[in-house]
């Protein structure tokens, strides 16, 4: 009796509680869907063909073709998509080196090492990262166009050897500063200078910070679109983004297809980040405050 | 043996310093040496720029012949006679007025919806993300125009409740709310951030609060937001400048044009069109001066403001 009497309640507490969070995972399913409509659409419109892209509402094409694929892989505006792919590859990767070489240099600088003038610079280095870069574009535009390096994929690279993503700088820089000090002391007292102590204390144990500086300076550079746009001029040169927006020019209803194809191209990179690396991402974001 | 094992600690003792400031000195020089990236991207592409372009903004450039000294005739015809340039004025104040509350708003409701410990929240966490990583893309701007253009599931959708807008990004009332759609989409990067201050609020004030009697309302009004304040400031500068420097769904979906009737030209994409179009490098150069001196002062005052609302837990009720 007494048994039954303690049972029964809890039963049906617990009961209360699976419906509710049945009715929880339900809702927040239903705004993800909502939410994430725009990509499924993208990615369905790109294997309907001409006369279903927009004549239908249907989000499942009726007759799935791989024909605009195939249309983007027989070249787009005169040249092969592979080129624009490789150049967009070219132009992040080149981010990427320059990024993680030039921000933990100057992480470990600031993080660790003593030098006059490091309170002020520091100061100094902090305030850039809110910069608008509309304030640097142009004299850095006529620097560019001076040396006759407008058209080619240096205005992209260079900067990022020089340390210029202000905000990559201090998150490495924290987690510098959270490393313990121990271990580069021992280096000292084992006769490491701070080049070797950099080397091989130093950056071995920064790995988190440099996974989490390639990841975001990889995808926001495939994104870029008003740099290269900038910068880029001739369609050889052209990085995915900007030979899309070829298309925009003829909208015709016709490059409908072939364009969404190869807008879903254009995302398969980052999406393929975005499945590998999904946790430190949003880690990245909830820990350091990055935007995405 | 027992030799060795009495001296290495006095040679430590004495070794310590010597090998401290040793390392010191020449680590003042190494400093440099790591430093000499950074050191000359400050000065060459940043400092150097930016008195570069407050010294071209009182001139008239072209980039091919030498600038022309004309004073503050670019800041005099921007303000008073140059139309366009307050059409993009409007529409970026509306942009950001509009799309940053609205963002923040849609992340805190989820973020609070996430927030139960409930089984499989890190998934949907990611799903609420990913169009914060895809959103900066040209590829979803052109999305974004096809569905709010012409024959589009947006104005199919409308359509069904009686509305009937026709295509939305070519008409001058709806083409910047697409723009402000496109900016909320990607509230998951700010949700993300918030979900994280949700975690640090200690459960026990919610408990104390709910023996005090306070519903839901209440608890949200007296535990959550003040808690949360800090991050809701944080958020708030982060996107109002980031909203200042939009762009790309702007440039995608007007055809880089601003339009129609300049209702999508947002500074910076008229900044371009002076800029790069037109080759005004003056012209640019005076409105890229006007949006730093905007965007810090609307910095300052958010921090300034912060006062009176930021609540830090330790410092004390006010």
């Amino acid at each position: 009796m007494s048994v039954q009497a303690t049972v029964r309640p809890a039963a049906g507490v617990r009961r209360l509680r699976s419906v509710r969070s049945v009715l929880w995972h339900v809702a927040v399913t239903v705004v993800v869907l909502v939410l994430l409509y725009p990509v499924i659409w993208l990615v369905s419109t790109s294997f309907k063909p001409a006369d279903e892209v927009l004549s239908r509402l249907a989000l499942l094409p009726e007759h799935a073709t791989g024909d605009n694929y195939r249309q983007v892989f027989g070249g787009v505006a005169g040249y092969s998509i592979w080129q624009y792919l490789g150049n967009s590859l070219a132009v992040s990767a080149g981010a990427v080196a320059g990024n993680v070489l030039s921000c933990s240099l100057a992480a470990y600088a600031f993080g660790r090492l003593h030098f006059r003038g490091r309170g002020p610079l520091f100061g100094f280095m902090i305030s850039t990262i809110m910069l608008p870069q509309h304030v640097v574009l142009i004299p850095q535009y006529i620097i560019f166009h001076k040396l006759g390096l407008v058209n080619s994929f240096w205005p992209l690279i260079l900067p990022k050897f020089l340390a210029t993503d202000a905000f990559f700088v201090f998150l490495m820089v924290q987690f510098v500063r959270g490393l313990p000090r121990e271990l580069d002391e021992t280096a000292t007292v084992d006769g490491c200078g701070p080049f070797r102590t950099f080397w091989y204390v130093i950056l071995p144990l920064l790995r988190p910070a440099v996974i989490t500086t390639s990841i975001f300076t990889f995808i926001w550079t495939w994104n870029d679109f008003f740099t290269q746009l900038i910068y880029l001029n001739d369609p050889s040169k052209f990085t995915l983004p900007l030979a899309l927006q070829i298309f925009v020019d003829q909208s015709s209803q016709s490059a409908y297809g072939p364009m969404f194809a190869m807008s879903v191209l254009a995302l398969v990179p980052i999406g393929l980040f975005f499945l590998a690396f999904q946790r430190f991402l949003v880690e990245g974001v909830s820990t350091s405050g990055l935007k995405g | 043996m027992a030799n060795t094992a009495l001296t290495r600690p006095a040679r430590q003792v004495t070794a310590r310093p010597a090998a401290r400031s040793r390392s010191r000195r020449r680590g003042q020089g190494a400093a440099y040496v790591f430093l000499s990236p950074w050191i000359v991207g400050a000065t060459v592409l940043t400092v150097g720029p930016m008195l570069a372009s407050l010294y071209l903004s009182f001139t008239d450039y072209d980039l091919f012949d030498s600038p022309r000294w004309v004073g503050l005739d670019n800041y005099v015809r921007m303000f008073t006679e140059d139309d366009r340039y307050w059409h993009a004025v409007t529409a970026t104040l509306e942009y950001v007025v509009v799309s940053v509350p609205l963002k923040l708003g849609l992340a805190l409701a989820v973020a609070m919806l996430l927030n139960r410990g409930r089984r499989g929240t890190g998934l949907y966490r990611s799903a609420f993300y990913a169009p914060s990583l895809l959103g900066a893309s040209v590829s979803v701007a052109l999305v974004w125009r096809a569905m709010y253009g012409d024959g589009g599931v947006a104005g199919r959708v409308l359509g069904v409740f009686g509305i009937d807008v026709g295509s939305m990004v070519d008409q001058p009332r709806y083409a910047l709310l697409t723009v402000i759609a496109l900016a909320v989409w990607q509230f998951g990067a700010p949700m993300v951030i918030f979900l994280a201050g949700l975690k640090q609020v200690p459960k026990e004030l919610y408990e104390a609060a709910a023996l005090d009697g306070a519903g839901p309302v209440r608890r949200f009004v007296a535990v959550t937001l003040p808690m949360l304040s800090p991050v809701l400031l944080f958020n708030l500068v982060l996107e109002t400048i980031h909203a200042f420097q939009s762009f790309t769904s702007a440039f995608i979906i007007s055809s880089g044009r601003g339009g129609p009737s300049d209702s999508t030209l947002l500074y910076t994409l008229y900044l371009y069109q002076r800029g790069f179009t037109d080759f005004r490098m003056g012209y640019a150069s005076a409105m890229a001066w006007v949006l730093l001196v905007v965007v810090g002062l609307i910095t300052v005052l958010l921090f300034r403001g912060a006062n009176r609302w930021v609540f830090y837990l330790g410092e004390g009720r006010r």
